[in-house]
């Protein structure tokens, strides 16, 4: 593991390798680049989804699209991914179909994709909740001694909450294989990191657990596949988890309903865009002779019949059954629920 | 431990007879794991769990780190990779840490999946008073469960069903919470082990009776049982409820309608709980059935009382023959 002070960094902001780098296969890279195209499209996609009515509300991940893609691209099939509801993203990077992860935005249901075949948890929305669900998938796995390590999001904010302290806690007492990335984007909505925290370096709460952190730039997809591999590997070789830092910024408001410039100046703003994670990898790319136009057209013609996909199917709205309301908040609807179901459907006969 | 000949019925402790049935799931399915706080080479602060660790190992018995949102926040990802757990919180008022993780989490998680992925899962709460216990360790908070929809909630009031029921929680496939009169630990009662496992929302009449109709739950069954038996001059017929949700409004209102009359015995404070529940229920499915109002005979609306005050709140055989009294006999044909 690195030396504790530093922050991971494998690519500058200007797509120059740091001297001395490990780079992640070009390979790899150029695919990881085609995932944060497609990212940051779909990003954008759902938030013009958003003005024109079609979803209720979206957070975005624009900005932290580099944590998205590796978060997703360093697991294996029979891994778990834990996301918030900002990891849209990587959720999609996983290969669920973006219609089906925002048919939850849309308003039809409250998760509309096959959580267990996929492997990815419904999106949760109280903080830090989800962390514990990761530990116990992660324990059962070692529990029937299963290869599975999981990958469990959060934000900085999440920090803060208790169970954020106990999962870690669980976590390392466990020694489950469980990766906790925290995506440190400086804001929970509009409340800036020091006033959640007084530590210099989140990553530095991992001392207390007994666990390795790690603090790396969140904006370097290179450095995000490195730190996240070696997390990973760690874990499926049943030395516990890792608690990573990735140093990154929320560069859109929490959601379209937020006024982001009632805390924060744009000249913030405008600093973090020097530090875009999709020019960096690009740059490199190019560079290294990895990305020439051909590629990047192909590259740009992907993450647009994406869009156009997410178009159509968040168009192709269709009814929700009523009686959804009462289907399947137990296994077997109690009798009390069953007369309710009668009652709204004798509504529904008169008044359809 | 499982009986040697298991046809026939043994003199168990509540406390033993649970452990019995956590034994014989675990026995019977290698997913089923119990976990919580002093549960593993201690066996519970109760000793519910004794032996277990010893018995099956301590990757299907152990202790977690001190923490209630941790311990059920696990076993919600437990119940989602396959597993079927088993946990202990340690006092009902210890359980409250968790409530986050219940009221948003276990409660809700198979209809946010559209029953795609349910958690069969189990939360034991040693729950009620009557023990002369300090504060945070005598809570009825059994209203709290039950208006959380998507929870199913079990009372059991006697060994046999302590028994039963948990062997039916377990394998439900939606979670329970489980609540166990600690008052009745060590009370010795008949268990018969080998009869089938009994359905989860059915109430039974415990005591038939033809003049009132008193309803109970968990740690007031034998309570309702005792003024029953004292009742001067009247029949009085005593139903167990046995789970609070599902409500088997089917029995309930049946035999409440063959008495005209009925009272609602329960530990917990009164305002906006459960037996108010029951009251509503039993008032507008059996109204032109009754002689008189439903009575409550509840906990009084305070936080639960210090040893020395506690027989003052907690419902007892005079109370419940007080509310009989008042049923209006005086019109009586």
């Amino acid at each position: 593991m690195p030396d504790r002070q530093e922050t991971v960094r494998l690519l500058e902001p200007d797509g120059t390798a740091v001297p001395g780098a490990e780079l992640p296969a070009p390979a790899r890279l150029l695919e990881g680049y085609r995932a944060l195209v497609r990212a940051r499209r779909l990003n954008e996609q759902a938030g013009a989804l958003v003005r024109q009515g079609r979803l209720a509300v979206y957070p975005s991940s624009r900005g932290q699209e580099a944590c998205q893609v590796a978060a997703a691209m360093v697991l294996s099939g029979a891994d778990w991914l834990f996301p918030t509801y900002r990891d849209t993203a990587a959720i999609v990077a996983r290969g669920v179909d973006p219609v089906e992860v925002l048919t939850m935005l849309r308003g039809d249901r409250h998760c509309g994709y096959d959580v267990a075949a996929h492997r990815v948890a419904p999106q949760a929305t109280p903080l830090a909740t989800q962390l514990l669900h990761a530990v116990g998938v992660a324990h059962a796995a070692r529990l029937k001694d299963e290869p599975t390590v999981v990958m469990a999001l959060c934000g900085d904010g999440a920090t803060s909450e208790g169970d954020f302290h106990e999962a870690l806690n669980f976590a390392a007492v466990f020694r489950a294989p469980v990766v906790f990335l925290v995506q440190n984007n400086k804001y929970a909505i509009s409340v800036p990191l020091h006033r959640q925290s007084a530590a210099a370096r989140l990553a530095d709460k991992a001392v207390g657990y007994g666990m390795p952190g790690v603090r790396v730039d969140g904006n370097d997809l290179a450095a995000l596949l490195s730190v996240l591999d070696d997390a990973v590997d760690r874990a499926g070789a049943g030395e516990g988890p890792t608690l990573v830092e990735a140093d990154t910024y929320r560069m859109e408001a929490h959601t379209n309903a937020d006024d982001a410039g009632r805390y924060r100046d744009e000249s913030e703003v405008a600093s973090w865009a020097g530090r875009d994670p999709l020019r960096r990898v690009r740059a490199w790319l190019t560079g290294a002779g990895h990305l020439d136009a051909a590629a990047e057209q192909a590259v740009a013609d992907d993450a647009e019949a994406m869009a156009a996909a997410l178009r159509t199917g968040i168009a192709a709205e269709g009814p929700v059954d009523p009686e959804e309301l009462f289907a399947h908040v137990y296994a077997h609807p109690t009798p009390q629920l069953r007369e309710q179901r009668d009652l709204l459907r004798a509504e529904l006969e008169v008044t359809p | 431990m499982s009986t040697a000949d298991p046809t026939e019925p043994v003199k168990l402790t509540m406390a033993r007879s649970i452990n019995t049935a956590l034994r014989d799931a675990m026995t019977a399915d290698p997913t089923v794991v119990v976990f919580g706080e002093d549960v593993g080479p201690l066996g519970g602060v109760f000793r519910v769990t004794d032996g277990l660790t010893a018995q099956f190992g301590d990757r299907r018995c152990f202790d977690t780190p001190l923490a209630e949102s941790g311990i059920v926040g696990t076993a919600v990802g437990m119940a989602m990779n396959g597993l079927r757990p088993v946990v202990e919180m340690q006092f009902d008022a210890f359980a409250y840490p968790a409530f986050e993780q219940i009221a948003s989490h276990v409660a809700k998680f198979g209809n946010r999946t559209s029953g795609r992925m349910r958690l069969p899962m189990v939360i034991r709460v040693p729950y009620a008073g009557g023990i002369g216990g300090v504060e945070h360790h005598c809570d009825s908070s059994e209203a709290y469960y039950a208006h959380t929809a998507g929870l199913t909630v079990v009372a059991p009031a006697t060994n046999a069903d302590a028994y039963g029921l948990l062997r039916a929680a377990i394998e439900s496939p939606d979670p329970v919470v489980f609540l166990e009169p600690k008052k009745h630990y060590f009370t010795k009662e008949e268990v018969n082990t080998a009869v089938p496992v009994p359905p989860i929302g059915r109430a039974v009449l415990r005591r038939p009776g033809a003049d009132v109709t008193l309803i109970a739950y968990g740690p007031t069954v034998p309570v309702a049982l005792a003024a029953a038996a004292e009742a001067e001059g009247l029949d009085v017929g005593v139903v167990d409820l046995r789970s609070i949700v599902p409500f088997d409004d089917e029995t309930v209102c049946a035999q409440v309608r063959r008495t005209g009359r009925a009272v609602v015995v329960a530990e917990a404070p009164g305002f906006a709980s459960v037996a108010s529940e029951i009251a509503a229920r039993v008032s507008e499915r059996c109204f032109h059935h009754l002689e008189a109002p439903v009575r409550r005979v509840t906990g009084f609306d305070v936080p639960y009382p210090p040893p020395k005050l506690e027989q003052h709140h907690l419902p007892g055989v005079d109370r419940v023959l007080d509310a009989i009294d008042t049923l209006g006999w005086e019109d009586a044909a």
